[in-house]
């Protein structure tokens, strides 16, 4: 049973596992953050194992982007350990522990790609440089060969006419998706989402999220924090709930949404039907 | 007036002309290469780097260009450096400017949005390559218009110059008129040749604009 409102619900012995024998891609244990006397982050305990897709949800300022950011060091946590297969993030493993510099973080954050809310696509060079350039600059591949593969990846989010273009002449929707294979080309082990189509349209939401499920389908392991409950009840493997800085309800869709008992995530989910309902 | 005399003087003073023009571009072309550097070395993060990086640029800020001229030009001699009128001439303009060019990029750096460098960083990007590829180049283009600003005002700055006697457009009519007698027709020539060459730069930068606006 996963959920309850203590936040030892959430680990990983406790929920039902999806596959026979998972393997554990990202183990979060007792993560806490406090920026001054603000804490964002409180004893955070999350597993995601490898081609799931887990779902972050909440209000805002429950923390859930602060959590996403601190999985691949954009955000230093305070307490506690991520581990990304294995291997300790941002600090090193020896006791006491010390922080990782930027170059040492590069290791690391090849492996664990992320799409941001801004989609941050650079405005200076077109779809096809945007998605070559990381081939080129971090994982040293010829210009020619990078060029090819950024042909490859925008075909597979259906923008290979737009190779050319640079990202002041695509729709929102078109960027995101540049922004996806510009992650994918570097054959990420797992993928960050930090609320992909909030800065979209709604008629763009669509093509974004489409994108995502066939990744998902590949078996891409994801997190993904958004505000599309549609999404992560038809596609997450387990959601958690974020409420000021906790995980207050983790685990499969059906049982989040429909059977917490929390107080907080009924209200917010409440919120969100009256949002959405006219 | 007696426009026969600006004939006769013209072949004298476009050729002064040319040396402004290129005492001018190789002032900031220099001055280019000193305001990146001390950009960068303000940003780094050291704070010895960041002090010398702002004690630097509220000296050349601060003191009058032709003040700095004279300091170089009489100064460096009294310690053992013999200095040509036109090396003072050329140190002092890029010195200046970098100081200027500087904090143009630096403006224009921090116009650059956080998530840019962030997006380099998540795929693994050198601290580095993020400079040369992602901030630098987009710095650039948003200081495009405020650079050709600096390049005009430089250009009118070189004028300065003239009080080491270098043979530039100042010097060379403030030199002409002296012989001719004619000063009014001289420095008329000579400023409408200033004009000519900083409205063609005004309409290179407008060119340049347009082209990079494309991306």
């Amino acid at each position: 049973m996963a959920i309850t409102e203590s936040p030892a619900a959430a680990t990983a012995t406790q929920r039902s596992a999806p596959a026979a024998e998972p393997t554990p891609m990202v183990t979060i244990r007792g993560v806490s953050k406090a920026y001054g006397p603000n804490v964002v982050l409180r004893d955070i305990d999350l597993t995601v194992n490898k081609s799931e897709v887990v779902c972050l949800i909440g209000p805002s300022g429950s923390g859930k982007s602060t959590l996403l950011r601190c999985i691949n060091f954009l955000e230093v946590y305070d307490r506690g350990e991520i581990r990304i297969e294995g291997q300790l993030v941002g600090y090193s493993d020896t006791t006491p522990r010390r922080r990782l510099s930027n170059a040492q973080l590069r290791g690391l954050r090849r492996n664990v790609g992320m799409v941001f809310q801004q989609f941050n696509l650079w405005p200076h060079m077109t779809a096809l440089e945007n998605v070559a350039e990381a081939l080129v600059q971090v994982r040293g591949m010829d210009k020619g060969a990078a060029a090819d593969r950024a042909r490859q990846m925008l075909a597979r989010v259906g923008l290979a006419d737009k190779a050319d273009s640079y990202p002041s002449r695509l729709s929102g929707g078109q960027q995101q998706r540049v922004a996806i294979a510009r992650v994918i080309a570097m054959e990420p082990h797992l993928m960050l989402f930090d609320e992909p189509t909030s800065a979209l349209d709604p008629e763009l939401v669509g093509e974004v999220l489409q994108v995502m499920r066939d990744l998902a389908a590949d078996g891409m392991t994801m997190v993904v924090v958004t505000h599309e409950m549609g999404f992560a009840a038809n596609v997450a493997d387990r959601v958690a709930f974020l409420d000021r800085g906790r995980i207050a309800a983790f685990g499969p869709p059906r049982e989040v949404f429909h059977e917490s008992p929390d107080p907080r995530l009924t209200q917010f989910l409440q919120t969100y039907h009256e949002r959405n309902s006219f | 007036m007696k426009f026969s005399v600006i004939v006769d003087a013209l072949p004298h003073l476009l050729g002064a002309a040319v040396t402004t023009i290129w005492i001018s571009l190789l002032g900031v072309m220099l001055g280019q290469v000193i305001g990146v550097l001390v950009c960068v070395a303000r940003q780094s993060g050291r704070r010895s780097l960041d002090v010398a990086g702002g004690v630097y640029v509220s000296f050349f800020r601060g003191v009058p260009l032709l003040i700095q001229l004279l300091l170089i030009y009489y100064m460096l001699p009294l310690i053992g450096i013999d200095v040509p009128p036109l090396v003072a001439a050329i140190g002092a303009l890029s010195l200046a400017s970098g100081a200027y060019v500087s904090e143009i990029y630096r403006g224009s750096l921090n116009a650059v949005p956080h998530g840019q460098s962030e997006a380099a960083l998540a795929l693994g990007f050198s601290a580095p390559t993020i400079w040369k590829r992602i901030l630098l180049p987009q710095a650039f283009r948003i200081s495009v218009p405020a650079l050709v600003n600096e390049l005009i005002l430089l250009l009118k700055a070189s004028s300065l110059i003239s009080v080491v006697g270098v043979a530039e457009l100042t010097r060379t009519s403030q030199t002409i008129s002296a012989s001719n007698f004619r000063p009014l027709e001289i420095y008329l020539a000579a400023g409408v040749i200033y004009l000519a060459i900083n409205s063609a730069l005004a309409l290179f930068g407008a060119l340049v604009e347009r082209r990079l606006a494309q991306g």
